[in-house]
């Protein structure tokens, strides 16, 4: 049990919040931090069932893979980002278009 | 005894919400501005977190990439968007909640939870495997084996990713960042202060990863922030460095990967399969010029265009 489980919830928790955020706001800039969020999520829920592996020491191999994700991360925020400079460039907003007329 | 065990979980509760709290605060704070700096301090507390599942490299390189190089990055882009369009507001107006993306969500939330809850209290997984091959893997600290021995092709298509998001960046992107004012005082003497210490940081971080937390991408990741910091002082790589030098410098990281994967394929009949009497200084080696070329590939994520755009267009004026 000891801090696996509740760290778990929390990634668990991360990943809807950031799910939610990525769908409801328009902005693009939101729209990567939601993924950030979302893939801070899925890191802290690999790492802590990592620990479940009953002898003394947490499985490495997870957090090897968690240190290649927050890597891969970093390098699709900066594509991510650039992609928005662009289209912002190109189209004078930094917005999805809605769908909804308000 | 009792007591620790009760401060440590209060401790894990207050980590958990606090984590929460910022993650919700940081994605729907009316002003952008103020959503990157929540979103920084979110990735401080989340390194915090690793060091209390007991993941101290983790935690480093969520230090210094999550938090310290992401923030750097989202705030040189939203400063680029506001100067493009001054005009338009931050998306300020506050959203209503949406009722059916949040029962979705909910609903999503409470089955991974259910999951959570359900999965067996106890998992083998592969930490005993690796323990037992430690010995000949040529490095002390689990995780560096890990990354750079026995799932070092992870870690070659990983360097290979960090370049390719570079070239995308370079195809895409305009000039790269520069600063109209010259930097204050203050900045300059900072800059002039901490980049030879992180240099130094980053060197130590490389070769304690043989036998404690720190490697490459930790190290990689402070000679980045090191060359961020001299970027924002106003400094510009020399023009003479800018073309041939620092392309190579760029593909020296996935360059001896590469090479030592075809090595050991054709000597030892597996990819990178390192013989175990070389397998401490190929490590080395390789996590040594990895290191140079994943620090030089961040920094220049964040400058944004290539170094030579800007070098041509501004007659090297701020050159010193």
């Amino acid at each position: 049990m000891n801090t696996a489980v509740p760290y778990a919830l929390v990634g668990v928790g991360l990943f809807a919040l950031g799910f939610y955020a990525l769908i409801v706001h328009a902005h693009l800039l939101r729209k990567i931090l939601a993924l950030n969020v979302m893939g801070s999520g899925v890191f802290l829920l690999l790492v802590a069932l990592a620990r479940r592996s009953g002898v003394a020491l947490p499985d490495v191999v997870p957090q090897a893979m968690v240190i290649t994700g927050i890597v891969v991360a970093i390098s699709a925020t900066a594509l991510a980002l650039t992609l928005m400079l662009r289209l912002a460039a190109a189209s004078g907003r930094a917005e999805l278009p809605d769908g909804r007329e308000d | 005894m009792a007591t620790l065990t009760l401060l440590q979980s209060a401790f894990d509760i207050l980590l958990g919400a606090a984590l929460l709290w910022l993650a919700w605060r940081a994605l729907n704070c009316p002003d952008l501005f103020k959503a990157i700096v929540l979103f920084v301090a979110f990735g401080l507390l989340m390194a915090l977190a690793w060091v209390r599942l007991e993941a101290p490299d983790v935690a480093l390189a969520e230090a210094a990439i999550g938090a310290g190089l992401t923030g750097a990055l989202l705030m040189a882009a939203l400063a680029r968007l506001r100067a493009m369009t001054p005009d338009e507001e931050d998306s300020a107006k506050r959203l209503p909640l949406r009722w059916l993306p949040l029962a979705a969500l909910l609903l999503v939330a409470t089955g991974l939870s259910y999951v959570v809850l359900t999965l067996p209290p106890e998992a083998a997984g592969l930490g005993a495997e690796v323990a037992t091959h430690l010995n000949s893997s040529g490095v002390d600290n689990p995780v560096t084996a890990v990354l750079l021995n026995f799932r070092g092709y992870d870690t070659l298509l990983e360097m290979v990713v960090l370049l390719l998001a570079l070239l995308g960046v370079w195809s895409l992107g305009g000039p790269p960042l520069r600063r109209k004012a010259a930097p204050g005082p203050v900045l300059d003497t900072l800059a002039r202060l901490l980049a030879p210490l992180l240099i130094l940081v980053a060197a130590y971080l490389l070769w304690v990863g043989g036998h404690a937390p720190g490697g490459a991408f930790q190290a990689g990741s402070v000679l980045a922030a090191a060359a961020v910091l001299l970027l924002l002082a106003g400094w510009r790589l020399p023009v003479a460095l800018t073309a041939l030098p620092l392309r190579l410098t760029l593909v020296a990281g996935p360059g001896i990967f590469v090479a030592l994967a075809v090595g050991t394929l054709l000597l030892e009949g597996q990819l990178l399969q390192y013989p175990p009497a070389q397998a401490g200084v190929l490590i080395l080696l390789l996590e040594a010029v990895a290191t140079l070329s994943i620090g030089v590939t961040l920094a220049a994520l964040f400058l944004g265009g290539h170094p030579q755009n800007d070098n041509n267009d501004q007659n090297n004026k701020e050159q010193r």
